[in-house]
């Protein structure tokens, strides 16, 4: 209910939304939980495993109980806190994990099955049968256990990333955060303060203190417009800093649309990688539960929530409140109740001595040690010094002190320290590098000690920044001590939980020590306490404290748990943001691109390119009819491809040629200016890296061709070898590869066809077989080279890209007008293989040059790299298997890539495998299907038959060995 | 004899309008790489300097001078624009088709370069220029005014840039 | 992670490649004999706490520059270039 007066919402703006069906009001500035508070309405979701009834345990980021779906279809969003939701017209909220009803849950039995259900059950219940498990008993958990669903539809939601750099970034906008960022910003510095809040200020928002004599939000309010209009100070609300990473680097998730009607061009989500020189974390403190009998109904909260509730958001948890706490804070909950006129029905604090002060009863030296109430609480028994009894009560405030949040500074592998004072742990000094904790997350905990803390540590930042401090004037606050009695669990009939989101309870803990899981990592992962997005933050100490003691051991020596990243939940789609659809990789598109795709050609990935498959024409219905007219086309008349997707790398200076010799495994530094040779490359270790042609158009200047797959990989190579082992030489060499757009034009007529568009004298004279040189094409100065990767007579044509569009039209055109056209990659790969060159197919990466046949091109003459290793035993012989031609000689006529390949008789299994397939096409110009493949000692067995066996296309073929150049092996059609 | 018909890499695709920032492709005239051979780094420099007015630029530098450009691109290695430099004592090489070139121009263009990357833009100055990524997209980006950019990329990548720069672009309109 | 380039400054790790230990720079001669290639090509100590190794700055300037740093603390002390 609300309560007059209080709160700092826009009560002259209300806002309706629904929960669970229901249409409520809120007013701007609620959040889910205070709106849902405010209508009371305490019963919210049910828990993961025992789906109890749960409802509203704290005020922000770190709630276990109250989550709820957002919206529905494929853009519905689960497991939203309701404590962090702001609500806004529309706004459409859905408790998950019950069915049929949140009030009337069938899985509601898990509970009464709970002495069957306690931590590790399924690893001893369900071993038995054990084909069971995967089958049976593991969809049946799965699907009773868990939280919200996704709808399984593609998310239609907008994210986004981003980058920024500061010299300050500061972790929470609380007194420790806001000092810090001024004191930072007023030196100078570049400040970002970010805060996972709507609303700037921290718990200064949440609680009654003054500072500088002003109301807290008020102060707060007028230190963020000061720093609002600093230049050198970004503001960045609602976002959480949720990663502490190397060098400085942070993660922080930004809240951008989930406050507001979804808007299509809106991100949702930003995830920020902010760079900051120094740090400054003031990310405050978590109150801690306390485990008594039955503490998870609706209606019990931790006590600095119940303040949050009342002093900003005018909400009274309940109607007669209850507080249970270990120390003096948790009396501030029923002062401020009392003030604003709810009544308060009891304060219950567990240490004897507790002085406590108000108009309300008091029980020192008291604990609850029981709860009433099915789906929300109605009354509590209490044990205190003077006996036991019961108070009715609607809302219990319980309080079990504060843990800095430490979470961040553990991110890089820092242990917190164990401080007795406040009975939590703090930072250890330098846990992250540049980062420097203040404030509560320090372990500070009145109002004037934080205040101070964030001055202070600007100091430290300021000075490892080289900037001098400019104003050191820190505001009078509450400077009350912070005094607390160790009170972790409460022991009594019933279950006491400790991880309200896991459901992980006090017994589970003791057990998992009964049953040896004695270290808190163990312990974790038997009970999976303080797992998923809790990762501690409410239950961490207690469960620790509860293991140390059963274990005879102290907290220090008990240890924490591991902190990790993220610090709250952070959705995938916002770190993959915009790395879907065309945004996941580059796409490469040639010069022809267009005039292809109007072709109706499919056009498919290579590497980051596209490249055509094949042109259909008239009639056409299957692919092979398209590749095999291609094929034929090509051997008979002309056809035109696209190669421009080839690297190709300029390569100028003195020393040009050496550092070719010293690349290639063959020698180029005598190849004659206006010739072109092939080219095969080495890896150091001795298998072949990549292979192409390189022509010398000059004295010093080369260009070298890379594959397609290969080039960028063959760039980096030749900068390493440049770089790094052969300094000295004088070359230099740019990638030239989108500078032309070059054309495959092939076949018997492929000279008619040029002649009529280049102006120079085209004979064998002129440009005889791999001779390459300038060439005038329709006005344009290009390039042309006689090389082949068909086998015919053919040349690649290059033009500067701005004509590829204009110049593949023109060839097409021409082609076609002498009985050819343009062909695609299947028809370019049943070529290839017609002829036995070689791609990536073959060369994958474990193939030496001894194993393609090109060993006697390692020269003999010079070093090169690979030359070494490539002559290394086990690389070169009988055993390797060398590359053959298979054809299929059998009944079954079908060849398949990547079958294995058995001896004729031999059964078909592993050991007996003598190689395989790596290229396979149909040949229309023999005929048949024809097969590049590596056999054992293959060379040596040409005319022996072996038997393809494909076990995953069940596909059997026995084939006959032969030599992999299969058409024209003279090579006569090449220089005809 | 036929002609050739000339198409410029955004050819069809620029400008675009959203919000504050606007995206348009910018004619540059012929682009040549520049890298001085072994023990000619001053040579070429004073060259160029005498020639165009354009002292080789420093990293992450670029020098200017009426319509000749030079932009630092890489280890030893720099783009002209706007003229062809006939140049002694260097591996010189044409790159005119090679790249797209666009302008990112308006008010809070830093904020949509902070979408695509992982530079702090705001600490170039006007003439600062950087060889890094948009997205996945390799780019020379040069900072040519207060609100103002030069991204360059592969040419082959346009279509990728300029969906990468669209979609920064309208995320940060949608903020308002 | 972020690493300093030599030529361009401080930069996101996303710019740079990977190769692996230094060693990588010491190229034995031809004849160094199996034991000195199979050191120089295969055998690495993989050490917890201060290592060498090359990274290529290849979304960036080009460059080949060698890193030190401290695999246990993640520091990195030291960058520079593999060409002098």
């Amino acid at each position: 209910m609300r309560v007059d007066g209080k709160g700092l919402v826009n009560r002259d703006k209300a806002v309706s939304f629904r929960f669970n069906g229901k249409s409520y009001s809120g007013f701007e500035g609620d959040t889910l939980a205070s709106a849902l508070l405010a209508n009371d309405v305490r019963l919210v979701a049910r828990s993961f495993k025992y789906h109890r009834p749960r409802g509203i345990l704290t005020g922000g980021s770190e709630e276990p109980n109250a989550l709820v779906t957002i919206g529905s279809g494929a853009g519905q969003e689960p497991n939203m806190r309701a404590t962090v939701q702001e609500i806004f017209d529309g706004l459409d909220a859905h408790p998950q994990n019950a069915w049929p009803s949140l009030e009337r849950d069938a899985l509601g039995v898990n509970d009464l099955l709970s002495p069957f259900l306690s931590a590790g059950f399924y690893y001893k219940t369900f071993t038995w049968p054990k084909a069971f498990w995967e089958k049976l008993y593991e969809p049946i958990i799965r699907r009773a256990a868990g939280l919200g669903a996704l709808s399984g539809d593609h998310n239609p939601d907008r994210y986004e990333r981003a980058f920024a750099f500061c010299d300050v970034l500061v972790i929470g906008s609380g007194p420790a955060g806001l000092m810090a960022a001024l004191t930072a910003a007023e030196a100078g510095a570049d400040v970002i303060l970010a805060d996972e809040d709507s609303r700037m200020g921290g718990r200064l928002n949440a609680e009654t203190h003054e500072v500088d004599g002003q109301a807290g939000p008020d102060w707060a309010a007028s230190m963020l417009d000061r720093l609002a209009q600093m230049d050198n100070v970004r503001l960045m609300p609602r976002t959480t800093v949720t990663g502490a990473y190397d060098q400085g680097t942070y993660g922080a998730l930004e809240k951008v649309g989930h406050h507001q009607p979804r808007r299509a061009a809106l991100p949702l989500e930003c995830f920020w990688r902010i760079v900051a020189k120094q740090a400054i974390l003031c990310a405050g403190a978590l109150e801690r539960p306390i485990a008594f009998p039955n503490n998870d109904r609706p209606g019990i909260m931790t006590a600095g929530a119940v303040r949050t509730y009342l002093n900003r958001y005018g909400v009274a948890p309940g109607k007669s409140v209850t507080v249970f706490g270990n120390n003096d804070d948790a009396h501030r909950t029923a002062r401020d109740l009392a003030a604003a006129g709810v009544n308060v029905a009891g304060v219950i604090d567990s240490r004897g001595d507790a002085q406590v002060e108000g108009d309300f009863p008091i029980y020192t030296g008291g604990q609850v040690i029981g709860t009433d109430g099915r789906l929300g609480l109605n009354e509590i028994t209490v044990r205190h010094a003077g006996g036991q009894r019961t108070i009715r009560t609607d809302c219990l405030a319980m309080s079990g002190g504060w843990n800095p949040s430490v979470h961040l500074t553990c991110h890089m592998n820092g242990r917190p320290v164990w401080e007795p004072s406040i009975l939590s742990f703090v930072p250890s000094d330098d846990a992250i590098p540049g980062l420097t904790p203040a404030g509560a997350a320090a372990g500070h905990m009145s109002t004037a000690a934080c205040l101070t803390s964030g001055v202070e540590s600007a100091k430290v930042a300021l000075q490892a920044l080289g900037l001098k401090v400019k104003t050191t004037n820190v505001p009078k606050a509450e400077d009350g001590t912070y005094a607390i009695a160790p009170l972790w669990y409460v022991e009594g009939k019933g279950r006491a939980w400790l991880d309200f989101q896991n459901d992980v309870t006090t017994k589970d803990i003791k057990l998992a020590a009964q049953e040896n899981f004695r270290s808190v990592e163990h312990m974790k992962r038997y009970t999976t306490q303080g797992m998923a997005t809790d990762q501690g933050k409410n239950s961490n100490l207690n469960a620790l404290a509860l293991l140390a003691d059963v274990t005879g051991r102290g907290i220090p020596e008990t240890g924490t748990t591991t902190f990790r990243p993220p610090y709250s939940p952070v959705s995938i789609a916002a770190m993959g943001q915009d790395a879907q659809g065309d945004g996941f990789a580059p796409q490469r598109f040639m010069t022809s691109h267009k005039a292809s795709v109007a072709r109706g050609a499919p056009m498919i990935e290579a590497g980051l390119w596209y490249r055509p498959s094949y042109f259909p024409a008239q009639g056409e219905t299957t692919w092979r009819q398209s590749c095999d007219r291609e094929v034929n086309m090509v051997r008979e008349s002309v056809g035109i491809c696209d190669v421009s997707t080839l690297g190709k790398i300029d390569i100028q200076g003195p020393d040009a040629g050496a550092f070719l010799d010293f690349v290639y495994c063959n020698m180029f530094s005598t190849l004659k200016v206006g010739r072109t040779r092939y080219g095969l490359m080495l890896r150091e270790d001795g298998h072949v890296m990549d292979d192409g042609t390189t022509a010398r158009l000059g004295e010093d200047h080369y260009v070298m061709t890379t594959t397609t797959a290969a080039a960028g990989q063959v760039m980096r190579h030749l900068e390493w070898v440049h770089q790094a082992l052969r300094p000295e030489l004088d070359v230099s060499f740019i990638s030239v590869t989108e500078q032309w757009a070059q054309f495959a034009v092939a076949g018997p007529k492929s000279r008619d066809l040029l002649k009529a568009l280049i102006e120079e004298e085209i004979t064998d004279e002129s440009w005889p077989f791999m001779a390459c040189g300038p060439a005038t094409v329709a006005g344009v100065a290009g390039r042309l080279f006689r090389i082949s990767f068909s086998g015919e007579h053919a040349y690649e044509v290059a033009v500067p890209a701005r004509y590829g569009d204009s110049l593949f039209r023109l060839l097409v055109a021409q082609a076609e007008a002498l009985g050819g056209g343009a062909y695609g990659m299947e028809a370019l790969n049943v070529l290839r293989i017609e002829k036995g060159f070689i791609t990536h197919a073959e060369i994958h990466g474990r193939v030496t040059a001894f194993d393609i046949g090109m060993e006697r091109m390692v020269s003999a003459k010079k070093d090169c790299i690979g030359k070494v290793m490539a002559a290394r035993p086990g690389l070169v012989g009988d055993d390797r298997e060398q590359l053959v031609g298979l054809k299929p000689v059998g009944n079954i006529k079908q060849l398949t890539a990547g079958a294995h390949l058995f001896e004729a008789e031999a059964e078909a299994i592993r050991v007996n495998s003598q190689g395989y397939t790596t290229s396979v096409g149909f040949s229309p110009t023999l005929g048949s299907y024809l097969g590049l493949g590596f056999l054992r000692n293959g060379r040596a067995r040409h005319g022996e038959t072996v038997r393809m066996v494909d076990h995953l296309r069940k596909i059997e073929t026995l084939c006959e060995v032969c030599d992999p150049v299969f058409f024209d092996p003279d090579g006569g059609r090449v220089r005809g | 004899m036929v002609e050739l018909i000339a198409k410029t890499p955004c050819d069809g695709l620029l400008p675009i309008s959203l919000g504050a920032v606007t995206l348009t492709e910018v004619e540059t005239g012929p682009i040549t790489s520049i890298s001085s051979l072994k023990g000619q780094k001053k040579a070429v420099s004073d060259a160029l300097k005498a020639a165009y007015g354009t002292a080789f630029p420093a990293p992450s530098r670029t020098t200017a001078k009426d319509t000749a450009r030079l932009i630092w691109s890489g280890r030893g290695q720099a783009l002209m624009l706007g003229v062809a430099p006939q140049i002694k004592g260097a591996a010189v090489t044409d790159q005119s088709d090679a790249w797209c070139c666009v302008e990112l121009a308006g008010a809070g263009v830093d904020d949509v370069l902070s979408r695509v990357t992982p530079i702090d833009t705001r600490a170039m100055k006007r003439g600062h220029t950087a060889r890094t990524l948009v997205q996945h997209v390799s780019v020379v980006l040069t900072r040519t005014g207060k609100d103002r950019f030069e991204v360059m990329a592969m040419r082959s990548m346009a279509t990728t840039l300029l969906h990468d720069l669209e979609r920064a672009m309208s995320g940060v309109a949608a903020r308002g | 992670m972020r690493l300093t380039c030599p030529i361009c400054g401080e930069r996101d790790r996303r710019e740079f490649y990977y190769q692996g230990e230094a060693v990588m720079l010491e190229r034995p001669a031809p004849d160094a004999g199996d034991a000195a290639w199979d050191a120089y090509l295969h055998l690495r100590d993989n050490a917890a706490g201060e290592t060498q190794d090359l990274w290529c700055h290849e979304a960036g300037c080009g460059s080949w520059i060698k890193v030190t740093r401290n695999t246990v603390t993640h520091k990195v002390l030291k960058t520079e270039l593999v060409a002098k």
